[in-house]
């Protein structure tokens, strides 16, 4: 029920704000925010109330609900929040706040239709981290996409139409692939106990053998892998990153590449466990090459905004080996890691815009020594620049640590050269600070009067800071939460992977 | 034939009794607002009158006619069509120089030749039906003779039409008597035999020759590759109420008429037929949506695109298989459902904008719309999105009608070219749509055509409630269609 009213407050509060321009173009931001707020509070007071249910199967869903939608195909509204789910909506409706309030100065220009789409896309993000039917998921995980190529489009800078067609024809088609692995299973299904379903736990009891289940998995492992996005599919991000608005950056850093691993720990491994077992020396060789070649390319970037889309490929390389660990270790390690690059990942973009709104420019060469003239800002920057990095005591250290922790035990190859990633990303990031926060101060002459953090931003990030820091220093309240769940879907594979 | 039997045929007596109507009034007295008016109500009574004909089982009325669920179905969604584009040809044709109604006879007569296309299982009965529609679609393509601006593309069109086509009825009509000539019978479902059998000391490689003949025929309609050729030319010629009804009309008759062919006759049980239909269909899928990308005239564009959607649904034909319990009769009227919501939706918002005397057919004249005129926009993004196969729309359940038929089948190759003719397809559909969205330096004014009419744009408002409907809460559709399969 409660997924009902979160995604009903969104779908509807963004037609609301769109109606709402009408009468004041300050009105859609407002309603926009009453209708993150409402769902936030639902959220926490639905988290501080409940628990996970014992009678669920493998007792760890803390609600599981069911509607008819298309009988003919034995399609169901099925819907269920666990401890994983229950994270990353966390996480969305927070950052959907912080969007919010990235959005709230910039955007000057059809604002109501803005809100309309950041509305529609934080709905589509909280339906794919909820829905069970795997057509309820891949319907989500289109009606996510369309919004966030209208505010790329529409809101996008210079080179707009171009990076918002690449982002979506990548995920388009690598969707479609998974629609044709999800109808297989569904016809699976229907061979082995006539009738067709798209229900997760009915999935689970078809017998799969060899090559079949391999390309299946794999149908799975493209459309989850272009979203994360895994080394080799990542072309999209760095440009539909730069293109988008900083509200835009924002969630698609923060919420839509967790999508990718979400599926890829909800469906492709648990659903697949022969193969992936086979399959994860390919995935963590893969993860171990994309730490390490963004996180080169990121070094070689003048743009602000690239270099942060660079490192975010590098960091979701964490993530993938973590997940293809299939260890409590290394799933909890991936989980942390997705929340904690959400906070900062998402801190860094709304830097990077609040830059580009200061001095209309991301170029790293036209930008020197802020520090003396933005101390707030660029202090804000050194303490999530050096978030990113894994300092000890902030969210990404456990994230990444607890990756490379599990990750070792089941290949220590990958694991080693992953490991090296995190050099690369100290060089990287302290040459940004050094470059762009000391040394004498230099921005382009027309805007040099810029004004630090206004109260909007210093909230944003205080918030984030926080959020960092409790990963960082209590990361057991996130790890309990998760546990179940992690456990319940390693049960489901055996174990395997 | 008893009166019983007669009364089944009554949408197609009342779409006859249209046209003579229609042609006595304009006799007496010519006014186009009463043609229309006229053709409107006597297709809308036809549509009614299908409620009442609907037979509990198959009924075959002489060898030549049979009416059944499915004859039914497709008759509906073929009146649907008839009707809303001739009230879209109402503000288009009003300041046409020549004179305007006949163009509602031959609308008429068309859709005559349609139902009975859609409404046999008969090679006599498909042939007449098939060149009663396409003798009125040479009239239709070439109707605005006399207009002042550019009045060679509609002449063009239709001679290239017309020769085509003609050749193409040959392809068929050659076939047809060759078929004749060793089994001595007309009837779709006695082919199956011959063909596995072959019949006395005629092997069975002759069939399946007369086969492909009848299938070149058909896909010479249907605009399939290697046969496509004609598409685009004759969309862009022709007025946009004629291409509107070629694109619908036309294919779903054809597409419907194949369907039945193939599944009457078992001609899927020959694996060549069904390598032939593999290639083509595939060849259409990527030859029309590469050929569609870099079109800048939406009318060209629409016809590749059609081409690349006949595509996708031969990927269901090849599926419908009597012997299992198939997916494919269902995903193709689906499809075709859809197809002609999206297509009158499309063509639809472009004849409101549009009059006899200036199409605007250009991408550029859409530019900035969604800023300049929302609501036409919004239908015409939906349309777009719904084609591209984005969920929430029609568009989509129907794509994943053919993705469930394709699997169902094992296609795999196929289907895998439908991902990536899919992935190409997006990327034209998402062109006209950021033209859409990117704002004009100076304010287009937007010509007046249909603009201020209420009946087109309450049509496109119905449209855009189907497309999103049945996109969203499909099952009772769905649960008909199943139970409309299964009874053939």
């Amino acid at each position: 029920m409660i997924v009902l009213i979160l995604v009903a407050t969104l779908f509807v509060g963004g037609a609301i704000a769109w109606a709402s321009e009408a009468l004041d173009a300050r009105m859609p931001r407002v309603v926009a925010l009453l209708s993150l707020l409402v769902s936030a509070v639902l959220l926490l007071v639905f988290s501080l109330n409940s628990g996970p249910d014992v009678g669920s199967p493998g007792g760890q869903w803390w609600i599981l609900a069911s509607w008819s939608w298309i009988p003919r195909f034995g399609i169901a509204l099925l819907v269920g929040v666990d401890g994983l789910s229950l994270l990353l909506l966390l996480l969305t409706i927070f950052l959907g706040l912080i969007a919010l309030g990235a959005a709230w100065d910039e955007i000057k220009e059809r604002v109501g239709f803005f809100y309309f789409n950041l509305l529609w896309t934080i709905a589509g993000v909280v339906g794919v981290f909820t829905a069970l039917d795997l057509f309820l998921f891949f319907f989500f995980w289109e009606v996510m996409l369309i919004p966030m190529y209208l505010i790329i489009a529409i809101w996008g800078h210079e080179n707009r139409a171009y990076a918002a067609m690449k982002f979506f024809l990548y995920t388009q088609v690598s969707g479609l692939f998974l629609l044709m692995a999800i109808l297989s299973m569904s016809y699976l299904h229907y061979v082995q106990f006539a009738r067709f379903s798209f229900d997760y736990f009915d999935l689970q009891n078809i017998a799969l053998v060899g090559s079949l289940q391999t390309w299946i998995m794999l149908g799975f492992f493209v459309g989850f892998a272009t979203k994360l996005p895994i080394f080799g599919l990542h072309s999209w991000l760095p440009d539909a990153h730069s293109q988008a608005p900083t509200a835009g950056s924002v969630l698609l850093a923060g919420v839509l590449l967790k999508t990718g691993a979400y599926g890829l720990i909800r469906f492709a491994v648990p659903l697949f466990p022969e193969a992936s077992d086979s399959f994860s020396s390919v995935a963590m060789t893969i993860a171990a090459l994309g730490i390490l070649y963004c996180a080169k390319v990121a070094f070689a970037q003048q743009d602000i905004k690239r270099l942060i889309a660079y490192t975010s490929v590098s960091h979701m390389g964490f993530v993938l080996l973590g997940i293809y660990a299939w260890n409590l270790y290394g799933l909890q390690g991936a989980v942390m890691t997705m929340l904690a690059h959400g906070l900062s990942s998402a801190a860094l973009f709304m830097l990077a815009g609040g830059l580009q709104s200061r001095f209309h420019t991301r170029d790293m060469r036209q930008l020197n020594g802020l520090w003396a003239k933005l101390p707030m800002l660029s202090a804000m920057a050194l303490f999530f620049s050096v978030a990113a990095v894994g300092m000890p005591g902030l969210g990404n250290f456990i994230g990444e640590f607890l990756s490379l922790l599990g990750a070792f035990q089941s290949n220590p190859v990958a694991t080693i050269f992953a490991a090296l990633g995190l050099v690369l990303a100290a060089v990287y990031s302290l040459w940004v600070i050094q470059k762009v926060l000391h040394g004498s101060l230099q921005v382009p002459n027309e805007y040099s009067n810029a004004a630090d953090l206004s109260l909007v931003e210093i909230l944003c990030y205080a918030l984030m800071a926080l959020g960092l820091v409790w990963m960082g220093m209590y990361p057991q309240s996130f790890l309990d939460v998760s546990e179940a769940s992690l456990l319940y879907l390693q049960s489901l594979s055996g174990g395997a992977a | 034939m008893t009166s019983a039997m007669l009364f089944m045929l009554l949408p197609l007596i009342l779409v006859t009794a249209t046209a003579v109507a229609t042609m006595l009034m304009i006799a007496i007295k010519r006014q186009h607002g009463m043609s229309c008016s006229v053709t409107v109500i006597g297709l809308s009574l036809a549509f009614v009158s299908l409620y009442f004909v609907m037979p509990s089982s198959a009924q075959q009325l002489t060898p030549l006619m049979k009416i059944d669920a499915f004859s039914v179905f497709f008759s509906g969604v073929i009146l649907l069509s008839g009707i809303m584009i001739a009230c879209f040809s109402y503000p288009y044709f009003s300041n046409l120089e020549d004179h305007q109604d006949e163009f509602y006879i031959l609308l008429s007569v068309a859709i005559l030749g349609a139902l009975v296309m859609v409404s046999n299982s008969h090679f006599i009965t498909t042939f007449l039906g098939m060149e009663t529609l396409s003798v009125c679609l040479y009239g239709m393509v070439a109707y605005p003779l006399h207009r002042s601006v550019a009045a060679q593309y509609p002449m063009e069109a239709s001679i290239k039409y017309l020769v085509l086509s003609a050749l193409s009825s040959g392809f068929v009509l050659f076939g047809i008597a060759l078929l004749y000539a060793q089994t001595g019978t007309l009837q779709f479902s006695d082919l199956g035999q011959a063909l596995s059998s072959g019949m006395g000391p005629v092997p069975p490689v002759y069939f399946v020759l007369c086969c492909l003949m009848i299938v070149t025929g058909f896909a010479f309609k249907l605009s399939l590759v290697p046969f496509h050729l004609w598409t685009p030319d004759v969309y862009e010629g022709a007025p946009l109420p004629a291409t509107a009804f070629l694109a619908t009309v036309g294919k779903i008759a054809m597409a419907a008429l194949l369907m039945r062919f193939m599944s009457e006759s078992a001609l899927l049980s020959n694996e060549a037929i069904v390598f032939v239909l593999a290639l083509v269909a595939g060849a259409s899928i990527l030859f029309g949506n590469l050929l569609a990308l870099l079109q800048s005239n939406l009318k060209r564009l629409l016809s590749y695109s059609s081409i690349a959607h006949m595509g996708y649904l031969v990927i269901a034909l090849i599926t419908v298989d009597r012997t299992v319990d198939s997916l494919g009769i269902e995903a193709v009227s689906f499809y075709l459902l859809a197809y002609a919501v999206m297509s009158i939706g499309a063509f639809g918002v472009m004849m409101v904008v549009s009059d006899s005397e200036q199409e605007r057919d250009h991408i550029g004249h859409y530019q900035g719309l969604f800023w300049r005129n929302p609501w036409l926009a919004l239908v015409m993004t939906a349309m777009l999105f719904s084609l591209a196969g984005i969920p929430l729309t029609i568009g989509f359940l129907g794509k994943f009608y053919i993705f469930a038929a394709g699997v169902q089948g094992a296609q795999w190759a196929l289907l895998f070219t439908m991902v990536v003719g899919s992935g190409v397809g997006l990327f034209y559909y998402l062109r006209i749509v950021y033209g859409m969205l990117t704002p004009l330096d100076e304010d287009l004014i937007l010509p007046e055509a249909g603009l201020k009419e209420l009946v087109p744009h309450c049509l496109l408002f119905v449209l855009l409630l189907l497309l999103l409907l049945l996109g969203i809460v499909p099952g009772a559709l769905m649960q008909w269609l199943a139970e409309m399969a299964s009874a053939l």
